[in-house]
């Protein structure tokens, strides 16, 4: 029953979200498993070194990073995918609580990139909370340009830069 | 009657025991300024001879005297030279050993100068007495043959520097009116130590000093108009806060709401800032006393504002909005938040720098990629850009006299702090040091601290 209303709930506010993000549905589809799929052999190798982790399977969707265009805030529809993955496990572990860490590439001057940043963090935070995770168990933090995960300076590299990190507290 | 004189003559003693010119020689103050053309006064430099000093009373001075004279005659140079203004005649190109002639108007030959083209010469007589030095410095027009400025200078050797400088202001600000950089400092963030930490150095460089030991990510130096004061972002106590530095004391005030608080600029001449922070869930400009207390909201509208940078007057201010889609320059006035787009060529346009004399606004904009620095009038029109095919040019800060530009340059690989004149011409490394140098800001000119 409960579930019913989630899943009810979750229809409800996903689905104008959806269609009120940058591109078509049809996009959706083709582009959602692409990031996620290159992903997830990576981050399975990060949990298997943490063996004795608890939510040891659904956590592998917390590490999952959301990525974003240049310049931009708005949540892509892969993203959009992602968080919806990572509110289910938000909503079965409603004791933890998460810092989203909203990042950029190097390109721009990081002035500018800490408030791009601070946007990405809220954007993914306004999806999770429009999805009924409550917003005190979610905390957001900009670091611009400040931490990038890669270093050299091209596209591949720029885009994993540009994006949510998501640490469970 | 007698007390006041008395009070004058100790404020008169006291002056002079701190450095600082002693004796003024008589000097016209006609024909003031037309060595240097206003309009682009790095179109064409002035030749200058700078000889090595000679000896009070023509001795020949011991071996830590004879040091000194010549450093203080390089250091002269060099400064000078900083300006953009001169051209430095090589000391090798004189026609004769300027030692032999005095240093006095009817003393000197000023064939012997104006055929190797020196149209300006500064002569210099040094004498070191225990711990103190004496210099006596005199300009010369060469090609009227005569004497333009003149100073002696009594002061520590540690003071050395000062004295220079203090000559070199009087030497620039005869020549264009303004006293110049030689007494302005330098702040930036320097990864050296590992972490980015702000650092300070004089206005060409020399002694480069960590300012913060935060040991986390701290950002955008930014000094209030009276230099006693350095406010910049840190993220210290774990997210990004404001602290304003006292620069004499330990002591720092904490501005620390939820959400962003970063890019502070202080009003000119007040104690006062305007900074971003994003605590409303909004990435607004507000402007805060230098205790942190919000006075009032700047901007309202949805979207990011950041990076304020005030006129000099302190009723505009410039700053970054992406209020139209992509990040553009745009001006408000603080009285009736009026506000203007500046900016509308390319789609990426940040780091806004008011120039002092407040008729020009330096920006950072990415062109092809890269971003270059573009230098605008303030009502955006006239754009010129500065640097070109250098790899990245960013984050440009105005000198105190708005003569030159300080910036961010990854051009010979890791992000070093460069200076260039307000045209974009004498584009040089300001200084080497360890780790990667970004976001300078130039401080006021100020000889007293």
């Amino acid at each position: 029953m409960q579930k019913k209303k989630w899943i009810f709930l979750a229809l409800v506010l996903v689905i104008p979200g959806l269609m009120f993000s940058v591109s078509c549905q049809k996009k959706l589809v083709d582009a959602s498993p692409e990031p996620v799929a290159k992903e997830e052999p990576k981050e399975e190798v990060v949990v298997k070194e943490e063996a004795p982790a608890v939510y040891k399977a659904p956590s592998v969707i917390m590490q999952e990073d959301i990525y974003f265009e240049f310049d931009k805030a708005t949540l892509t529809p892969a993203a959009q995918d992602n968080l919806l993955r990572k509110a289910e496990w938000l909503r079965e572990n409603s004791d933890t609580t998460v810092t989203i860490e909203g990042h950029c590439d190097a390109r721009g001057t990081n002035e500018y990139n800490l408030a791009l940043g601070d946007r990405r963090a809220e954007s993914a935070k306004a999806f999770l909370v429009d999805l009924g995770i409550s917003s005190s168990r979610l905390t957001t933090i900009s670091y611009g340009e400040e931490r990038p995960v890669c270093n050299q300076q091209y596209e591949e590299c720029w885009t994993k830069n540009r994006r949510d990190n998501f640490i469970v507290n | 009657m007698n007390v006041r004189w008395l009070r004058c003559v100790v404020l008169f003693i006291a002056a002079n025991l701190l450095i600082g010119a002693v004796v003024c020689f008589a000097q016209s103050d006609k024909d003031q300024y037309e060595y240097i053309d206003i309009s682009n006064p790095f179109l064409r430099k002035i030749p200058l001879a700078v000889p090595l000093f000679k000896m009070f009373k023509n001795k020949n001075g011991t071996g830590e005297e004879k040091r000194l004279s010549v450093s203080s005659a390089d250091l002269l140079a060099a400064s000078l030279e900083f300006t953009g203004y001169f051209k430095l005649i090589d000391r090798g190109a004189f026609l004769f050993d300027p030692q032999k002639d005095g240093v006095l108007t009817p003393q000197i030959n000023f064939a012997n100068w104006t055929v190797i083209g020196a149209e300006l010469l500064i002569t210099g007589l040094f004498k070191e007495a225990g711990d103190n030095i004496t210099m006596e410095l005199r300009l010369f027009d060469t090609f009227k043959a005569r004497r333009i400025v003149g100073k002696k200078y009594t002061g520590k050797k540690a003071d050395q520097r000062r004295m220079i400088h203090r000559f070199c202001s009087e030497v620039i600000k005869y020549l264009t009116g303004k006293p110049g950089v030689f007494g302005s400092k330098i702040a930036f963030v320097s990864t050296g130590s590992g972490n980015k930490e702000i650092y300070s150095c004089a206005f060409d460089g020399y002694n480069p000093k960590q300012v913060t030991r935060n040991h986390s990510i701290s950002l955008f130096p930014a000094w209030s108009s009276d230099r006693r004061y350095l406010a910049y972002t840190s993220y210290k106590k774990g997210k990004p806060d404001l602290f304003i530095k006292n620069l004499a004391e330990v002591q720092e005030t904490t501005i620390a709401n939820k959400g962003l608080n970063i890019t502070p600029a202080w009003v000119p001449g007040k104690f006062e800032l305007a900074a971003t922070l994003s605590f409303s869930g909004d990435q607004e400009i507000y402007l805060l006393t230098g205790s942190g207390k919000i006075i009032k909201r700047l901007t309202n509208i949805r979207g990011i504002d950041v990076s304020p940078t005030w006129s000099p007057d302190g009723k505009k201010f410039a700053f970054v909005s992406n209020r139209a889609g992509s990040p553009q320059v745009y001006v408000q006035d603080l009285a009736s938040g009026k506000v203007r787009r500046l900016t509308y060529e390319g789609n990426y346009n940040t780091q806004p720098n008011w120039s002092p004399q407040g008729d020009k606004i330096a920006y950072a904009s990415v062109v092809d990629g890269r971003r270059n620095i573009i230098v605008m009038g303030f009502d955006g029109r006239g754009l010129l850009q500065l640097t070109h095919e250098s790899g990245d040019n960013e984050a440009p800060a105005w000198s105190p006299d708005g003569s030159l530009i300080a910036f961010s340059s990854n051009r010979e690989g890791p992000f070093r702090i460069y200076v260039m004149t307000a045209f974009g011409t004498d584009q040089r490394r300001l200084l080497a040091v360890t780790g990667e140098q970004t976001n300078p800001k130039w401080s006021m000119n100020d000889f007293n601290n």
